[in-house]
Parts: C-alpha cells; sequence; structure tokens
C-alpha cells in the first residue's frame, strides 16, 4: 500500500482496533518521545508494554521493562518503534516469528523501512511509517487542537467532557489529507532524496 | 465512515469548533479566564512539560484562541497556528525562532511600512539583519543568499499597490538557499491565495484585516506549512537542539510536522508574551465565517472601483492588478483567479495637493490607517504609513507623493464609485 499519506479511516481503524501495544525503544527518560508517547497511551486505556534489554529489572510508570518481544509471553496486538530506520529490520523480522502474530507494525516520526514494510504486509499485517500514535490519536479525537494543531476533523456533535485516562471518540469527520498535503508531500521528497 | 474533504467555506465556519462539551454551546465560548486548574500533580507536570495536551496559562494557550488557530491552519493548508496579538507580534516571533545575533534574511522590499520600519531599525538592536530584494526582479534574491541568510520574507499581495509576488519563483529560489519562506498573506487571505500549495513553509497575517473583518480587534497568527526540515546541519538550533527551558526536549523530534508553531507558542509566545486576547479571537473568528462571502464582494467591488479611477480624467494611472494590461494582471491570474484583492492605489494628475484634496472631500472613504475593514477605506500613504521613509524609498515601496491607497469595502459599489466621483471633481 501507500505509505506516504495515510487516510484517516485506516489509522482509526487501527487504534481503535489494538488493545496491547509494546513499545519497543521505550526510554524512562521523561523528556524523551517514546516516554511522550508511553504516558499519552497509558492514560488512554491501552495495556502498554516498555521493550528495552537496558532497562530490564525497572519498570515504566508502573509497568516492568521486557528485554525483548518474544519476551513478553502474551499475545500483543501492535509493536510501535521506536528505532531510527536502519534499525526496524531486526525488530519487524522478530515480531514475524510471534504465535500469535501481532497485527500492527508501527514506526515513529521519522522512522520508514519501506523493505521491512511489504514483509510484514506479506504476513498479514498492516504497518504505519513515519507517525506518532499518540499525536494521531489527538488529532482525530481533536485533543491536540488543544495546541493549536490542525486536527483535520469537523464535527457539530457535543462530545463527551474529557477527563483523564478515558478513551475519546475518534469517529469524527475527516476533512482529509489534502488539507495537510505539502507537508505530506515534503517528507516524501526528503524520503527519496535520503 | 469516509474521509470527505470539506471545501473552503464548510472550513471557514466548522474547522477548529465543536458544541462545548459541558454546556453544548454551539458559537465558540470566550474563555476569558487567565488560567486552568490541573487535574493533580503529575497532570501539571505533565503541561509543563509539555507531554500532554491542555491548557496552563493564556499567555500560552487559551481555549478560543484554539479554534482560531485550527481554523486559519485549517485554511491555509497547514498542520498548525499561533495566534498572537498582532501582525508584528507574529514576524518578531517567528525570527526569533530562526535568527541569532549576526543572521540575516531577505525581504521584498516592497512590504506593509509598519514591517518595513520593524526589520530595518527594531530587529537591528536584537543583530537581526535585514538584506532587501526586488520582488519585480527575482535575480536579487538570488544575490542576496548568504552563508547567514536564515529565512526570506515576502507578501503574497504587496502593500500598498496591491502587486503580486511570484511566490514559486521565490519559493524555489528558499529552497536551493536550504531557508524557509516566510509568506505574509494579510492581503490575499487563503480565500484568495494559499501560499503553502505555492511552496511557502511559513504563513503569516495580520488577522486585524480581512481574516478579522470588520475593523474591531487586533490579531496575528503564524502558521506552520509543516514542510521544512529543521533538523538540518544544526542551522535551526531552536528546533533541533535540546532546549535548556524544557529540561533537553528537542522540538522538531517531539513534535514533527508541526514542531515550528510548537516553538513558536513555547519558546516564542511564553517567553515574549504577547497574547491575543480571548475577546479578539472570538470577534476574529466571527469575521473567518464568512470571508468567502466578502472577499469575494470586496474584490468585484475593488475591480469596478478601479475600472472607474482607469477611465477618469483626473487619474494618471491604477495600478491594480485585477486590471487587464496591468503589470501584475499575469501574476493575478495564476495566484489569484478569484480576484486580485481589494487594496490598491492609484497616481493623481494633481500630484500631492490633489491626493490631500481627494481625501478631504471623500464623505463614504473613511480616512484611516487600516485595511481589510467591511469600510472603504482611504489613506495617502506618503503622510502616514510610509511617513518615516525618506523619498526614495517612498517611490521604491510604491508610496509615492502622488499616490493615493483604497481599501474597499463592501457596500454597493456604485456608492463607492459615486463619492469618488463627487470628491475628484470637486
Amino acid at each position: 500500500m501507500n505509505h506516504d499519506t495515510y487516510s484517516d479511516d485506516y489509522i482509526r481503524s487501527i487504534l481503535n482496533s489494538v488493545k496491547t501495544i509494546a513499545m519497543v525503544g521505550a526510554s524512562p527518560i521523561d523528556v524523551r518521545p517514546s516516554y511522550f508517547a508511553f504516558k499519552y497511551l497509558v492514560q488512554r486505556g491501552y495495556d502498554m508494554i516498555p521493550i528495552n534489554p537496558g532497562h530490564v529489572g525497572k519498570s515504566l510508570l508502573g509497568r516492568p521493562f521486557v528485554a525483548s518481544l518474544s519476551a513478553i509471553g502474551r499475545p500483543i496486538d501492535m509493536i510501535d518503534i521506536f528505532r531510527s530506520s536502519k534499525h526496524i529490520m531486526p525488530v519487524v523480522d522478530e515480531a514475524l516469528k510471534l504465535d500469535p502474530l501481532p497485527k500492527v507494525i508501527w514506526m515513529q516520526l521519522g522512522a520508514r523501512d519501506d523493505e521491512a514494510a511489504a514483509k510484514a504486509e506479506a504476513a498479514g499485517l498492516k504497518v504505519v511509517m513515519n507517525r506518532c500514535p499518540k499525536i494521531e490519536y489527538g488529532r482525530l479525537s481533536s485533543e491536540i487542537s488543544w495546541m493549536g494543531v490542525n486536527s483535520r476533523t469537523i464535527s457539530a456533535k457535543r462530545a463527551p467532557v474529557p477527563t483523564q485516562g478515558m478513551r475519546l471518540s475518534l469517529n469524527r469527520m475527516s476533512v482529509g489529507g489534502g488539507a495537510t498535503a505539502a507537508s505530506d508531500r515534503a517528507a516524501k521528497n526528503r524520503d527519496e532524496q535520503s | 465512515m469516509t474521509d470527505r474533504i470539506p471545501g473552503f467555506s464548510t472550513l471557514a465556519v466548522h474547522a477548529g469548533a465543536q458544541p462545548d462539551p459541558t454546556t453544548g454551546a454551539r458559537a465558540t465560548p470566550i474563555y476569558q479566564t487567565t488560567s486552568f486548574v490541573f487535574n493533580d500533580a503529575d497532570h501539571a507536570a505533565s503541561l509543563f512539560g509539555l507531554q500532554a495536551f491542555g491548557n496552563i496559562y493564556t499567555r500560552i494557550g487559551n481555549p478560543t484562541n484554539a479554534v482560531l488557530e485550527e481554523r486559519v491552519a485549517a485554511l491555509e493548508g497547514g498542520t498548525a497556528a499561533l495566534a498572537v496579538a498582532s501582525g508584528h507580534a507574529a514576524q518578531v516571533i517567528v525570527l526569533q525562532q530562526l535568527l541569532t545575533p549576526g543572521d540575516e534574511f531577505i525581504a521584498a522590499r516592497k512590504l506593509y511600512g509598519g514591517s518595513i520600519n520593524q526589520f530595518t531599525h527594531a530587529f537591528k538592536s536584537f543583530g537581526w539583519n535585514v538584506v532587501w530584494a526586488d520582488p519585480d526582479d527575482i535575480t536579487t534574491f538570488e544575490r542576496a543568499v548568504s552563508p547567514r541568510t536564515k529565512a526570506i520574507f515576502i507578501e503574497s499581495i504587496a502593500n500598498p499597490g496591491g502587486s503580486i509576488t511570484d511566490i514559486e519563483a521565490i519559493a524555489a529560489i528558499a529552497r536551493s538557499a536550504g531557508v524557509p519562506l516566510i509568506v505574509d498573506n494579510t492581503l490575499a487571505s487563503p480565500y484568495l491565495i494559499r501560499p503553502i500549495d505555492h511552496g511557502a513553509d511559513i504563513v503569516v497575517h495580520s488577522l486585524t484585516k480581512f481574516l478579522g473583518g470588520h475593523g474591531n480587534s487586533l490579531g496575528g497568527i503564524i502558521v506552520d506549512a509543516g514542510t521544512f526540515d529543521w533538523s538540518k546541519d544544526n542551522k535551526y538550533p531552536m528546533l533541533s537542539e535540546p532546549r535548556p527551558e524544557y529540561h533537553g526536549i528537542r522540538i522538531q523530534e517531539t513534535f514533527g510536522n508541526f514542531a515550528f508553531a510548537i516553538a513558536c507558542r513555547v519558546l516564542g509566545l511564553r517567553d515574549l508574551g504577547p497574547a491575543l486576547s480571548p475577546f479578539n479571537a472570538f470577534l476574529i473568528l466571527t469575521g473567518i465565517e464568512t470571508l468567502p462571502l466578502r472577499m469575494q464582494k470586496h474584490c468585484d467591488n475593488a475591480k469596478a472601483v478601479a475600472e472607474f479611477l482607469a477611465g477618469h480624467p483626473a487619474v494618471a494611472s491604477v495600478s491594480y492588478a485585477g486590471l487587464p494590461g496591468d503589470k501584475y494582471n499575469n501574476l493575478a491570474r495564476k495566484y489569484a483567479p478569484k480576484g486580485a484583492g481589494a487594496v490598491f492605489t492609484f497616481n493623481l494628475k494633481g500630484g500631492y495637493e490633489a491626493g490631500v484634496s481627494l481625501v478631504s472631500n471623500l464623505q463614504l472613504f473613511s480616512h484611516l490607517a487600516n485595511v481589510g475593514d467591511t469600510r472603504s477605506l482611504v489613506i495617502h500613504p506618503a503622510s502616514t504609513t510610509h511617513s518615516q521613509l525618506d523619498d526614495a524609498a517612498k517611490i521604491k515601496a510604491g508610496a509615492g507623493p502622488d499616490v493615493v491607497r483604497l481599501s474597499i469595502g463592501i457596500e454597493d459599489k456604485e456608492d463607492l464609485i459615486a463619492d469618488l466621483d463627487q470628491a475628484l471633481k470637486a
């Protein structure tokens, strides 16, 4: 599939269906992007598992660090990879040996490996690259609008009052990728040059 | 649910706004409050550490202002926006993220007189050096690029002459120089021109003009196109380096394609302070809902008035890009096919004296220093907005002594033409 842009429906269907997420490269340092995303996804009700061999024996927001995907020992729905592009393939290879297979491979902002994506898709997994699940969740729920970000969603419906630790509705009308097409084009040009 | 891209008018009414979850209020409430209660200590820490989405203090963000920000970002096709107290404040904050003392930025010589003053004098004391280039000769931008260049700044439709800038040609120069292109889109509004579609990386506005549209509220906004790679070559440390203000967060790495808007908010607005009043944000939002209707009427009226003036015996020439044969007509057809804006100048055969006489005899046009009001406005730039420039600079900026500037409102065009006709005869 085309990984330059994603339809809101595609992202929404992933965030609405997965429950257990293993985050590869989760950091205990509270200014790292992985920490931000981990904490947010915990607050939104996802069952989060931090994967980082350097921190086994410690825990992240009460969840024990696990050394590797194969050491988790229970089924997971999604793997969120906080590693640079050149370190993606070994993680995907390890993911494809899990039984049962995870449903989604998600690569963070700035990470893209088309070969690894094709391999995962051939095994029936969904793939998202160069996106952040925290940003996408915030965008589709419009929570990110507090920061002046273009959520590309509109709605005339009254939403429930948001409280901490609550799943938010992601099912707002999407105003579509065209609204930030320039940003997607620029990202694609950078990928092609690198 | 399928993705569907709504049209411009739908976005002008809906983008960013939703019924208030607590009360069900349909119009955007005015959150006239300085500060916001935290859920608990961890929530407070998360907000201060930029880990959570939410409100702290109105100098950093406000829910009414956030609706305005998202709406303008959507209309411009950007990833995010930051609303501030004025267009001038927007320019200071944008350049503060990009320049350090001793750096340069290239600016088009044809600009709003207030911007020329700000760039020439106020920014000099920050060590930000402006290098002027001529939008009518694109090669002057190429020649102005140096290793210290950090940005290029242009207006889409230039004040006061209403000339149209070749955004794509200058965007190409910015790209090859590896610097962002900043476009002031105030006189066009996104209804006429969306600079991001033509290669702009950052768009700024004085919301005071056509976006607010009613001459009642000052405001400015910065729109992030999400197109520029700030991490390259360590040229923009505010975005690429660990920020001591936030315990070492790297803004681009953390916020991706809306990093510039976040930097403007958490490093610029937070520390420099020109916050927009939520009440102004509400008035401007209300104005934006009718932007497509107003802007078309402004343009249609402007064209009719320009045609009338072009045929008037007291008028030496009319500079309106919407007129066939105008120097900028081809650029207007390319960049602003719905209309060439509503601010333009004309030259009187009678020179300075005729200008003064015209302004004093007009009954319906208001003599004041603003543009983009529902009301038609007139000014003599040489003695007002551009008065601090010397004569040569006035002429270069399109504000010579015989020049009168009009900002055409949304009244009936027949009444505007009749008023000009009687004042020119008087």
